[in-house]
């Protein structure tokens, strides 16, 4: 059984003054993630990422297809008790404190009363806010803010959580405890289902990404895979700044201390690089292949659908 | 959205069954209210000048709304036959308070109030005061004049201040010449039935409101009954002069060349001959307007 | 279900409460104790039926106020907020948010007009030193003022369940003034026929009929009010309401929230 299997789900928006053209926020969507993955959603602002987990949480409903989670049907109720949610730049009722929120919340979701104060508390050391009291969560930092957002996305003790963009907005201080935190949900064996732009994260958290784009889905893979199959650049260091004119356009973020300089190169442009400077007199100093980002693979597949458009 | 489907089907059939019955409920209530609506309830406040005040600029709606109410609370009575019908002049006072260019709560208003009961509240001098408002509010409106007279003329029986106002009416610029007319009959043949028949007439084709249009068609008819009687019983007079003693039916004043034929009434039954050789109608509920002239008047 | 209904309606009235909307009634209490003496110097006899107009008017107003002012954003302001994702993530049916808060408002109104009469009953001691038994009407009377809440929360939740604030707040009050003249309606409504006929009865009948659950003018006149009127109030104010709770319902149940 899938921890989540998603079948053709998409979802139009009735555009313009009449309302009468389409808007296709999200195209069908075909996409399984397995139990205990750590999943990552990438995608430009806009793709369509937060779209497809609203529909997932039944905030807005689907044009067509159809979504499992857990084996059950997605709008199921009940599958609810078992997966948590973090939305996009969350906002909780300003006038409770950090403990009356999670209480409310874990009562909604099914957690006895009796069992409830254990858990929040000890909840919020968890996610490092112990020490907030009573405090009203108006008066809450951002960062704090997005660690209830955590807090209450966990209190149930689901078997996935679901986290759209869980760094947007924090420093990076607070990014790191995020990341700490997601870990450490990961290592309780639990689903990790995340959107972000943010790739660094994706690369250092998650088993395997998708990316989506202008509401398709456009790659999706093991991420070790992913960048070994866009591993074909170099960096290549020499001396001699006269040189740097002649090769401009064969290079990527070209740097110049003094007369050294370093630039990134394609593999299918090394030689002419190398003959380009052995010809312009510099002289070469170092020649290393590097690892394949996921930056590559994800600017990649953003790419090739706008230039078999153009 | 299948799960949502069975949850709308509820939904929507709670929706129809709960609104059913909130207006079953609701006649309910007001059934129950009929019974114990005040005064103050009607019309929330006694005072025309008080609500005026309250009404923040929207006097003229509320006339409208009194005015319903006026409506509506002498139409139910009328149906009802009642007898007293107190919060009449109450709400065409307040009505006419925040509107006092409502013509037709002058109009209509002051001959609920006049007529004898059980058609009207039987308040002639209430209704004279209201439409003698009205003519102070709206100089240029003559056919308030009218209304005056009539009330006059047929509720107070008052034939010189019916005059006046049919006189006073025919002055206004822009009246009609039959006002002229009125006053001239109101001098000369006062006590001519034909000259009631004449002024319900006319309150037949100009009113608006079908209470009064109802009772000006019984009026008619009972005046074209009672000059049917009035006649028939001047043929009897004849007969009893002629021969000795009042004839015993019609085919006797048909034999004697008074008649041609059985006399009908405007609903279309015989005329009752009596022994006495009065006559009458069948059925007296149908025309509850007949008067019986004493002898001298009737020419 | 039970659980949930009632968490969501305690969280509702500790919003109310928090947001500093019940200190009105502070405020009012204050106000009508501090005044009822005033009330012995306008005109002896009806210092009574002036006290009693005016606190029972009182509460009937400042509570469709309220009324309107918080149930304009039951349901918009948790939209406009988000605070609705983090709810409908969790196993809360979309109608048990509604009647949740439906409810949660209703009570935040309750308890602010039984804390009104305290004040009331205060001031009418004080004006007459002493309590009479007609005093004992006022209850009937609020009993009904509380049944017109129940229909004018309902109308605001149904409101805020697919329109702004401001449209919500406008069509609410416009309901309240059209509903006190509910009667005049079905007045208006018998003098038409045909077509107009039905269409206008019909909009009479849809229309609250806030009229009949008045019964201020009886209580502060003394008057009895049957037993039998009260009761069918209550039917139709709770089938009413119900009525335009479910349409709230099948209205958010199929919204995609933004």
């Amino acid at each position: 059984m899938h921890a989540i299997e998603i079948r053709g789900l998409a979802k139009d928006y009735p555009v313009g003054f009449w309302k009468r053209k389409l808007h296709p926020a999200l195209k069908p969507l075909d996409l399984t993630v397995e139990s205990g993955e750590a999943f990552g959603f990438l995608g430009p602002n806009g793709a369509g990422k937060t779209t497809t987990l609203k529909l997932l949480m039944g905030i807005i409903f689907p044009t067509a297809g159809s979504a499992t989670i857990l084996g059950k049907n997605f709008l199921d109720h009940e599958v609810k008790r078992r997966l948590g949610f973090l939305p996009e730049q969350p906002y909780f009722y300003d006038y409770l404190s950090a403990p009356e929120l999670l209480d409310y919340y874990a009562g909604l979701s099914g957690v006895a009363a009796a069992d409830r104060k254990k858990r929040i508390s000890s909840v919020l050391e968890r996610v490092g806010l112990s020490d907030v009291g009573s405090k009203q969560l108006r008066k809450f930092s951002k960062g704090m803010l997005q660690r209830v957002g955590i807090a209450q996305a966990i209190i149930h003790e689901p078997e996935i959580v679901f986290l759209d963009e869980p760094m947007s907005g924090l420093d990076p201080l607070g990014r790191h405890e995020v990341r700490e935190l997601i870990q450490s949900l990961k290592d309780e064996g639990k689903t990790i289902f995340f959107s972000t732009h943010i790739l660094s994260d994706a690369e250092a958290l998650c088993d395997r990404v998708a990316v989506i784009h202008k509401g398709e889905l456009r790659g999706i893979g093991v991420v070790n895979d992913l960048r070994s199959n866009v591993a074909n650049k170099s960096e290549v260091i020499w001396e001699g700044a006269q040189a740097a004119a002649a090769v401009r356009e064969l290079l990527s973020e070209p740097h110049a201390t003094g007369e050294t300089v370093r630039g990134t190169v394609q593999n299918s442009d090394l030689d002419r690089l190398l003959e380009t400077l052995r010809s312009q007199g510099a002289r070469l100093i170092s020649v290393t292949p590097l690892h394949g980002t996921l930056e590559d693979y994800f600017l990649a597949k953003t790419r090739e659908q706008e230039a078999v458009n153009r | 959205m299948n799960l949502n489907r069975k949850t709308t089907w509820i939904t929507a059939l709670l929706l129809v069954a709960l609104l059913s019955g909130s207006v079953v409920a609701r006649r309910r209530v007001e059934q129950q209210r009929g019974n114990q609506a005040t005064l103050e309830e009607v019309l929330y406040l006694p005072s025309g000048k008080a609500v005026k005040r309250l009404s923040l600029g929207y006097s003229s709606l509320l006339a409208d709304i009194y005015w319903t109410r006026a409506v509506q609370y002498f139409g139910s009575r009328h149906i009802a036959h009642a007898e007293r019908y107190d919060l009449l002049a109450p709400l065409l006072e307040i009505t006419t308070d925040l509107d006092p260019h409502l013509i037709v709560a002058y109009e209509n208003g002051s001959i609920f109030l006049s007529q004898q009961q059980p058609d009207g509240a039987a308040q002639p001098d209430q209704a004279v005061a209201l439409v003698e408002k009205g003519i102070r509010n709206n100089p240029t409106y003559w056919r308030l004049y009218f209304t005056l007279g009539f009330i006059h003329y047929v509720d107070r029986h008052d034939t010189k201040s019916a005059q006046e106002a049919f006189e006073k009416g025919s002055e206004v610029p822009g009246a009609l010449p039959w006002m002229k007319v009125m006053a001239a009959r109101m001098a000369e043949k006062s006590d001519d039935p034909s000259t009631a028949g004449y002024l319900w007439k006319t309150i037949l084709e100009t009113t608006t409101d079908k209470d009064i249009k109802q009772t000006a068609i019984m009026h008619l008819t009972s005046l074209h009954a009672q000059a049917d009687i009035e006649a028939l019983e001047k043929r009897t007079g004849i007969y009893e002069q002629r021969f000795g003693k009042p004839p015993e039916s019609w085919s006797d004043l048909i034999r004697a060349g008074l008649l041609n034929g059985v006399p009908t009434d405007p609903d279309g039954q015989p005329y009752k001959l009596r022994l006495d050789g009065t006559v009458q109608v069948q059925d007296p509920k149908k025309f509850p307007y007949i008067e019986r002239r004493p002898k001298e008047q009737i020419k | 279900m039970t659980s949930r209904l009632s968490a969501i309606t305690l969280n509702t009235f500790r919003e109310a409460v928090r947001d500093r909307v019940l200190y009105n009634l502070i405020v009012f209490a204050l106000l009508l104790v501090a005044s009822a003496p005033l009330f012995g110097q306008i005109s002896i006899g009806i210092e009574r039926l002036i006290l009693v107009n005016v606190g029972l008017s009182s509460i009937s107003l400042f509570g469709t106020i309220i009324a309107i002012l918080v149930g304009i954003g039951l349901v918009s302001k948790e939209i406009e907020k988000k605070t609705l994702y983090t709810i409908l993530s969790r196993p809360v049916r979309r109608w048990e948010f509604i009647v949740g808060k439906y409810f949660g408002l209703l009570l935040t109104l309750v308890v602010n007009a039984l804390l009104m009469t305290v004040g009331l009953y205060i001031a009418l001691l004080i004006t007459a030193h002493g309590l009479k038994k007609g005093d004992a009407l006022l209850l009937a009377a609020i009993y009904c003022i509380v049944l017109q809440f129940m229909v004018m929360v309902a109308l605001t939740l149904l409101f805020s369940s697919f329109s702004t604030p401001i449209f919500s707040a406008i069509f609410a009050f416009a309901l309240f003034v059209i509903g006190t003249f509910a009667e005049d309606l079905k007045n208006f409504a018998a003098m038409t026929q045909g077509f107009t006929h039905w269409l206008t009865t019909g909009a009479a009948y849809l229309v609250p009929n806030f009229a009949s659950l008045n019964v201020i003018s009886q209580a502060a006149h003394d008057q009895p009010i049957s037993g039998s009127l009260i009761a069918f109030n209550t039917l139709y104010a709770v089938l009413y309401s119900g009525a335009v709770t479910a349409a709230a319902v099948l209205i958010f149940e199929r919204r995609n929230l933004k």
